[in-house]
């Protein structure tokens, strides 16, 4: 490509891609947000005041949808580290323009994860013992401690692509508040392009792509093993490590799914970047993690099905036959089988149909985890007796139900508002993609 | 000393264990001979003879004597000390199911204690039955203080701690409330503090150590603590003297010496004779509590008049 075809190439992308203002639809969106937010804020006064009592747990069913919630976020966050990590890693030249949405969904997604425990937490006041008293040898401070690294690792691999992209915004966007071109010329970190910097960028990229690999399967792992170092039926599985990692693996596709067709239907000229074909490869990478998913629910379910062990026996006749029958099927059938068949289909992985799938993959994913996390505590090794009448059950107060929406809604604001202030699609990774050497053409630049 | 005046046969076993206690236990015990004294009601003003904690034996006027029973706040041992334990002791208990007739004076015992509302248990006696053909029993069950306690593997601020002498307690000054070890303890021997609990005034206001639970504190773990406040003034556990039918012995192992408080016997020939067994012993947790069978019972099987609340899901 000659020089002037990729510099009218970037500045066709800067023209379609910085940043714009939000029309009536998005405020709308963002004022329902902070609604969700304000509610969930409000419970969680009455939670601190009253205590956990304003919650539907109880001595028996001790963990909620809290921690299911936690585990579905922590789930989705781990996306960032397929479309980013290994995606590059395998040299998939497709992934440029959801490299930035994937990163986003998982910073997003791991911060409310972090929320969330700390709202679980009987004494949130105390959450620095964690540092004072810590002790390594409960897996709450591993998590602690990879969720932290996770977070780290994420916001800067969230951060250094978008060096050149807040260097766009400074550079290009006029008609903005004075703070805001502030901001980006802060964050820009006096971005200039040079050969150096870009350099610096790739080298950067390379060792958080692949630092971010083990520590993202440690996430999830160290996450399943705060069920799985138990003995409790249901928790009491050497599968649960890869069966949580392959599970977040196709929920975090799922959102990124979800996430591309919003914004390429959000904005004008977006569908030129997030093609037909996007999603196509997306659907087909769908079905490989289905697959892979299913694979490791076999192995989980149909193990201890066939030896039918004592309270292991009870438990999965309640999944399977019993109280839970309902959303355990709704959970494997839209959770795997529904996808993993629909999107053999060319016609279903094209973006209206292949939207849909996501949605129902991300709901059967939510109620997975509380799948995961709740009939366990209802089946103890010594009979429930002597308890209160409501705590031999669990369902989720509104309280409850208010604050774990909030961290959803939390997560979603914090991607809206990414949106509208940098460019959700990484515009020098798309130049790149489509064969503009970028060093050489800001050299080309300094030298004029 | 509250419940000597209703079970005066007991006295024997008591002191028994009393003495066992002193002597192993060196001088820590301030308050025995003083309270032993209180609880016999002597007239007003009269000497009364007691003997000090260097063994001296001293006169003083029965007025100025006051209960030392640990409800009244007497118990200061440091946190440090809280977490080390009773030295030289390492404690057990045998429930002898054979005896146990759900008569339920040691849930009473145990909540009024540990000022447990009447819905909540530290203690339970759980209505067991393994199978259909099988007969069903009662089984009172405490804390197991295991020795390979699943619960205090996994706490994350070491808020749940094994003690030498056995005893696994719950610093509720340092419990961030997570109940990771509600959901690691495959008994379910731990309860949480969902709302603020209630509790009278003066217990409210105490100073908190691990070694009484008190005061209890809303969003932290509980849970039954072989009372090791009564332990450390060389008396037993609550539920242990209030049971009427002799279901709970207790001792320390060190000595192979467990009582009920009508007969103190030997740990090892007990568990022979009567083929003594720890429950689910295939976890691996090493629990601190023995089980007799219910065998040869000494009262028929009767299932609870109102079943409503008790029913046993399975």
């Amino acid at each position: 490509m000659e020089l002037v075809e990729q510099q009218a190439l970037i500045n066709e992308l800067k023209n379609d891609l910085l940043p714009q203002k939000f029309g009536i639809r998005g405020k709308i969106w963002t004022f329902l947000l902070l609604i969700i937010i304000a509610v969930g804020l409000y419970a969680y006064y009455l939670q601190l005041r009253d205590g956990l009592v304003v919650t539907g747990m109880g001595d028996y069913v001790s963990w909620g949808i809290y921690i299911s919630n936690f585990v579905f976020l922590v789930a989705v966050s781990l996306v960032g580290s397929l479309i980013t990590a290994v995606l590059y890693l395998v040299n998939v030249k497709w992934r440029a323009p959801l490299t930035r949405i994937a990163e986003v969904i998982a910073v997003a997604a791991i911060m409310f994860a972090g929320l969330i425990i700390i709202v679980d937490m009987g004494r949130p006041e105390r959450m620095f013992n964690l540092f004072i008293y810590g002790r390594v040898q409960s897996p709450i401070l591993w998590d602690v401690m990879v969720v932290m690294t996770y977070m780290t690792i994420s916001l800067l691999l969230l951060y250094f692509p978008l060096l050149p992209g807040m260097a766009y915004c400074r550079d290009h966007m006029t008609d903005i508040p004075k703070w805001q071109h502030k901001m980006y010329k802060i964050l820009a970190l006096r971005w200039r392009g040079t050969k150096a910097q870009f350099d610096k960028v790739h080298k950067a990229i390379r060792i958080l792509a692949v630092m971010i690999i083990p520590v993202a399967l440690s996430i999830h792992t160290v996450t399943s093993w705060l069920f799985a170092t138990t003995f409790r039926a249901g928790w009491d599985s050497t599968n649960f490590g890869p069966y949580f990692v392959s599970g977040a693996f196709m929920v975090g596709a799922a959102a990124v799914i979800a996430g591309m067709y919003v914004f390429s239907k959000a904005y004008k000229n977006y569908d030129k970047y997030i093609t037909k074909d996007h999603f196509d490869k997306m659907g087909k990478l769908l079905v490989m993690l289905s697959l892979v998913y299913l694979y490791f629910n076999i192995n989980e379910y149909i193990v201890p099905a066939y030896k039918m062990k004592g309270m292991e026996a009870v438990h999965l006749k309640e999944l399977v036959f019993g109280h839970y029958a309902g959303m355990f099927w709704f959970a494997q059938i839209g959770g795997m089988i529904l996808p993993l068949i629909l999107l053999l289909f060319k016609k279903m992985r094209t973006p209206g149909p292949i939207f849909i799938i996501a949605l129902i993959v991300i709901v059967a994913a939510w109620v997975k985890r509380f799948l995961i996390v709740i009939p366990t505590m209802l089946h103890p090794f010594i009979p429930m007796q002597e308890v209160q009448e409501k705590w031999m059950h669990y369902s989720p107060t509104w309280q409850e139900i208010a604050i774990m929406s909030a961290s959803l809604a939390g997560t979603l604001l914090v991607m809206t508002i990414f949106v509208r202030f940098f460019p959700i699609l990484s515009i020098w990774e798309i130049a790149e993609e489509r064969g503009v050497d970028m060093e050489k053409l800001n050299q080309s630049i300094d030298e004029k | 000393m509250k419940e000597e005046k209703n079970l005066p046969q007991k006295n024997s076993g008591r002191r028994n264990f009393l003495k066992l206690g002193l002597l192993a236990g060196g001088a820590t015990i301030a308050g025995v001979g003083l309270n032993a004294i209180a609880g016999n009601n002597k007239p007003e003003g009269e000497k009364v003879k007691v003997l000090t904690t260097d063994g001296k034996l001293v006169e003083v006027d029965s007025n100025s004597i006051v209960d030392v029973h640990h409800s009244c706040g007497m118990n200061s041992v440091s946190n440090e000390e809280a977490r080390k334990g009773i030295p030289g002791k390492k404690f057990v208990m045998v429930l002898d199911l054979s005896r146990c007739k759900n008569a339920r004076k040691c849930v009473s015992a145990c909540q009024k204690m540990h000022y447990l509302p009447e819905d909540k248990y530290w203690l339970k006696v759980i209505r067991m039955q393994e199978s259909e053909k099988t007969a069903p029993y009662w089984m009172p069950k405490p804390c197991f203080h295991c020795d390979h306690p699943p619960c205090v593997k996994v706490c994350p601020v070491d808020a749940t701690f094994k003690r030498e002498d056995g005893i696994v307690l719950i610093d509720n000054e340092r419990c961030v409330g997570c109940r990771f070890c509600m959901a690691a303890c495959p008994y379910s021997a731990r309860s949480f503090n969902w709302d603020e609990p209630e509790m009278p005034i003066d217990i409210a206001k105490r100073e908190y150590s691990p070694e009484t639970s008190l005061p209890r504190k809303k969003g932290t773990v509980e849970k039954c603590d072989f009372c090791p406040d009564m332990l450390r003034d060389g008396q037993l556990p609550d539920c242990v003297t209030a049971c009427p039918n002799g279901v709970f012995y207790f001792g320390n192992i060190y000595e192979d010496a467990v009582t009920n408080g009508d007969e103190t016997v030997k740990f090892s020939t007990l568990l022979k004779d009567k083929a003594g067994y720890r429950y689910l012993e295939d976890l691996g947790t090493q629990p601190s509590v023995y089980y007799l069978p219910p065998a040869s019972r000494l009262f028929p099987f009767e299932e609870l008049k109102s079943e409503t609340e008790s029913e046993s899901k399975e």
